[in-house]
């Protein structure tokens, strides 16, 4: 620490200082500017592939990828939601087709904003806040049919919100999948949501019972075999299933998407 | 200098283990040592910006006004987090989402300001990369060991490949519940420690 005495006049130390931030600064917003588009494409792949999953078409996705494996992954898989997914845009409250961007809208940005969403009345899933609108994935088959609806959901679990989504024939009542995309539970236990032996148990399950009530349930202890509207609990994680079971009550209710699966079922979506 | 090179990048991985004898950088051990692969990566990360941030330090030690200098050596070490957290979320988008906030709090990860304080500040630049990357191999290899064991006997499985059938999977090995979570890594380092204490009396404390 012998050197020059000018480093320690405090012009020096502020013009030394200056000198790092700015040139600090400038890396970092270097690299964040030129990875951007990058970084957008990995997030949007990671959702569209949790759709596909959701909608039973993810294993076709990656027949093709694997057929054109020198295309890579993320082109059959893009290819693929292109080709069967149709995005729209409906409003909460009216279960109505509204326009708007599919591909911009952010749910959890529009829940932080007060104008964009409301606080629900009966908030089971412990969300807080709700957006206004949401975007729901109608899965078309090769004729143009639709065969699956995807919806998005979330909804607390043991510590934190639980993200995911719930794919559905186009009854609107049976199950085709539930997968999760973002969690925080605990590994070997909550976590297990994940596991694909769980996963395994929702499809065929059906969500309401004959008078049209949310019949869905999560047993402790194993469901008996037959119990069309029970799913076995996962062991040692009864808060987990406990966030499931409120988060799919939650969004298949009237604050949910309960006025969009009436309108879908009227047919008024056409 | 060149004589100790060998010194200064493999000492820390047994003589003076950032983890196991300086004792730094313990919090981040027991978050991602759930699973190998998360382990590597953090490690790599680690080992990037200690080695970077040392280099950086090592280079303007002469220039850094001294009533100021843990300020400049954080901005650099941010900076340097920074990156790397853009660059893995850019090119490995799954296991940044897995480390979440475990890379942006490399910032926070004592051995790293450790090294540039006690280090950097005094040696000169090629001695002081080997000394960052050095350390970020002694914490590396006990967060592997750790991993090792909690992934393996915890899950069954070593970097994500079944070893052990689990029951859940209709096999016949039971989840180690506790090595699930963060805390058994407590029990594992400390066996480490004991281990290297073992083949090293040297590095026990007189009381």
């Amino acid at each position: 620490m012998s050197d020059t005495k000018k480093k320690e006049t405090f012009g020096g130390t502020v013009g030394f200082v200056f000198i790092i931030c700015l040139v600090c600064a400038a890396l970092v917003s270097i690299a964040a500017v030129g990875l951007k588009p990058l970084q957008t494409a990995n997030k949007l792949l990671d959702k569209q592939t949790k759709i596909l999953e959701a909608s039973g078409l993810l294993a076709i996705a990656l027949k093709a990828e694997n057929i054109k494996a020198l295309g890579g992954e993320s082109e059959s898989i893009v290819d693929t939601y292109e080709k069967y997914v149709d995005a729209k845009m409906i409003s909460l409250a009216t279960g109505k087709v509204i326009e708007g961007n599919v591909k911009t809208f952010d749910e959890r940005a529009d829940a932080r904003d007060i104008s964009k969403s409301s606080i629900p009345e009966n908030d089971i899933a412990g969300i807080n806040r709700q957006a206004d609108h949401a975007v729901v994935y109608l899965i078309k088959d090769e004729q143009g049919k639709v065969s699956t609806i995807v919806l998005p959901i979330v909804g607390s679990g043991l510590w934190d919100l639980m993200y995911g989504f719930i794919g559905l024939e186009s009854d609107l009542n049976t199950v085709k999948s539930l997968i999760y995309s973002e969690l925080k539970e605990t590994p070997g236990l909550g976590a297990e949501v994940l596991n694909p032996k769980w996963k395994a148990l929702w499809p065929g399950k059906e969500m309401f019972d004959e008078q049209g009530n949310i019949a869905i349930q999560i047993v402790k202890g194993g469901a008996k075999a037959g119990n069309i509207h029970g799913v076995d609990a996962l062991s040692g994680a009864t808060l987990t299933s406990n966030g499931v079971e409120n988060t799919l009550h939650f969004w298949l209710g009237k604050e949910g998407y309960g006025p969009f699966i009436t309108n879908y079922r009227a047919g008024g979506l056409n | 200098m060149a004589t100790d090179t060998k010194k200064v990048l493999f000492g820390p991985v047994i003589d003076n283990n950032p983890i196991a004898l300086q004792v730094l950088g313990v919090c981040s051990a027991l978050a991602v040592t759930s699973s190998l692969a998360n382990a590597l990566v953090m490690t790599l990360a680690v080992m990037l910006v200690t080695g970077f941030s040392n280099l950086f330090i090592s280079l303007i030690r002469h220039q850094i006004p001294s009533s100021v200098r843990i300020i400049v050596q954080m901005v650099i070490i941010a900076s340097l987090v920074i990156l790397v957290d853009q660059v893995l979320k850019a090119f490995s988008y799954q296991l940044s989402k897995e480390l979440s906030v475990f890379i942006g709090l490399i910032i926070t990860n004592c051995i790293v300001m450790g090294r540039a304080e006690a280090f950097a500040m005094k040696e000169k630049p090629g001695v002081s990369f080997l000394d960052g990357i050095g350390n970020g191999l002694g914490y590396g290899a006990v967060l592997m060991v750790v991993a090792f064991f909690r992934e393996l006997f915890g899950f069954g499985e070593l970097f994500g490949y079944e070893v052990f059938t689990l029951v859940q999977n209709n096999g016949w090995y039971q989840g180690n519940g506790l090595l699930v979570l963060p805390f058994s890594s407590f029990f594992i380092i400390g066996l480490i420690i004991w281990a290297i204490r073992q083949f090293r009396p040297e590095q026990v404390e007189k009381d």
